[in-house]
């Protein structure tokens, strides 16, 4: 289908740009990648009187390393960057080892990261990231700039924290510390689907070995990525052994209510969730190792 | 009554303008205004992968994107692969190997495969499948097109390698 009839504006600066939102209020959209926007726009469960088009605007795109460590994405920056950066790469491994299992390569040239975040949708990858990595999302609008935890980002399936009059305009990610290791895995239908369940972890260690930190988060089960704390705290203490790793990964379904729908029941999630939280912590325990030989 | 803009833009090669609401989408533009109809339609939000086209040299799906994004892009479609009435060695390659039966995912699939080509010139049979995920192909079962795929890179590579033991 085609979308009902829009006007189009696409600002050159951020300024431009807020105060247009302030302007066309609820008439209008905001236009970053649209890779999700434009679907919904063609299927008519949506259709603004406006499109404000962020394309235009170059301050909001990038990918930037802070003297502090911290890893600072443009929300802007196209996915297909991110998934290239060397920068990233070395930054933060487990973002580099999620974005190749958005979507498909059409659509991460022109999705972007913040387009992802602000859209929520409860099976998306970036999301569940930034939540693992205690990513702080930047928001701006003509009253400031105000900067969110990940953990209180998200409120529901495709509802975030941001007012109607702000935008999404950096991600910043915190120093990876040496030696974390870290777990990705998702299963969908076909590669590049949405996923049905996926798990996001990281695993730090102490000098003697044993893990001090970790965070697991699933996302696709619940209607935003969710902590499982019940399996990150059967980790702490412990030196990642297969008997700590099972003990984890039967207490990661605690807390999770999926709903059924066409693609999986309810217990498939919910059997998913321990499965690749399992397969998830081999993988960071198999890296660990490996961290500490080289 | 929302007010049409003219764009301008570069489509294979050649400058080209025309009018549109913005609400007409990059495919519709190709096809319906500037009469290139090799660009295919399939299903109009994202899904199945015919209707892309190279922008700015990356593969984007042109039913996801609006006219007026592309004012002052550099677009190629299948029919800037190769001069007018011939095809380039990616298109003789789906020819050798029976690559397409009805034919319509078969833009979509060349333009993918010609920004992976230009980015991984020597890609593994896995990396193929993975490049082309993004494209629906109802005829094939795809494995002619991954032959086809490979078979390309393969030639070209040994062009290079024939090419450079001359040049010395």
């Amino acid at each position: 289908m085609k979308p009902a009839a829009f006007d189009h504006v696409a600002p050159e600066t951020l300024d431009q740009a807020l105060a247009l939102l302030v302007r066309h209020g609820d008439d209008a959209k905001i236009l970053a990648g649209g890779q999700s926007l434009v679907p919904v726009l063609a299927l008519r469960l949506a259709s603004p009187s406006w499109l404000i088009d962020l394309n235009r605007i170059a301050s909001l795109s990038g990918i930037r390393r802070l003297e502090s460590g911290e890893l600072a994405i443009g929300a802007l920056t196209r996915q297909r960057m991110v998934e290239r950066s060397d920068v990233v790469a070395l930054a933060n491994p487990l973002l580099a080892a999620a974005m190749p299992w958005i979507a498909h390569v059409q659509i991460r040239n022109r999705g972007t990261i913040g387009g992802s975040l602000a859209h929520a949708d409860p099976a998306a990858e970036l999301p569940a990231i930034c939540v693992a990595c205690d990513a702080i999302l930047v928001a701006q609008s003509q009253r400031g700039r105000r900067e969110i935890a990940a953990a209180e980002f998200f409120k529901g399936m495709f509802e975030t924290v941001l007012a109607a009059d702000e935008l999404l305009v950096e991600i910043r990610f915190p120093g990876w510390p040496v030696g974390r290791a870290h777990g990705f895995l998702e299963v969908a239908r076909r590669h590049g689907d949405f996923a049905i369940c996926g798990i996001a972890a990281t695993v730090d260690r102490n000098d003697g070995g044993s893990i001090c930190d970790s965070r697991i988060v699933a996302f696709g089960v619940n209607d935003a990525p969710v902590r499982l704390a019940a399996a990150e705290r059967a980790l702490i203490g412990n030196r990642g052994t297969s008997d700590a790793i099972l003990a984890a990964a039967s207490a990661a379904s605690t807390g999770l209510s999926p709903r059924s729908d066409h693609h999986a029941s309810s217990e498939y999630r919910l059997e998913l969730a321990q499965v690749l939280t399992r397969r998830a912590l081999i993988q960071s325990m198999r890296q660990a190792l490996h961290n500490k030989s080289n | 009554m929302i007010e049409s803009r003219d764009i301008e833009l570069t489509v294979n090669g050649e400058a080209r303008r025309g009018r549109c609401e913005p609400r007409m989408t990059l495919v519709d533009f190709l096809r319906e205004t500037l009469s290139l109809t090799g660009t295919h339609i399939g299903c109009e939000h994202g899904v199945c992968g015919a209707c892309t086209v190279l922008l700015d040299g990356e593969s984007v799906r042109a039913c996801l994107m609006f006219a007026v994004q592309a004012d002052g892009a550099n677009v190629t479609t299948v029919e800037g692969l190769a001069p007018p009435g011939e095809m380039n060695d990616l298109q003789r390659a789906f020819q050798a190997f029976h690559a397409l039966q009805c034919g319509f995912c078969t833009p979509g699939i060349l333009t993918t495969v010609t920004a992976l080509l230009r980015e991984n010139p020597n890609p593994t049979e896995d990396q193929v499948r993975h490049a082309i995920s993004g494209n629906i192909c109802r005829c094939t079962g795809y494995q002619p097109i991954v032959q086809a795929i490979l078979d390309c890179a393969r030639s070209r590579a040994r062009v290079i390698a024939t090419d450079g033991g001359r040049a010395k």
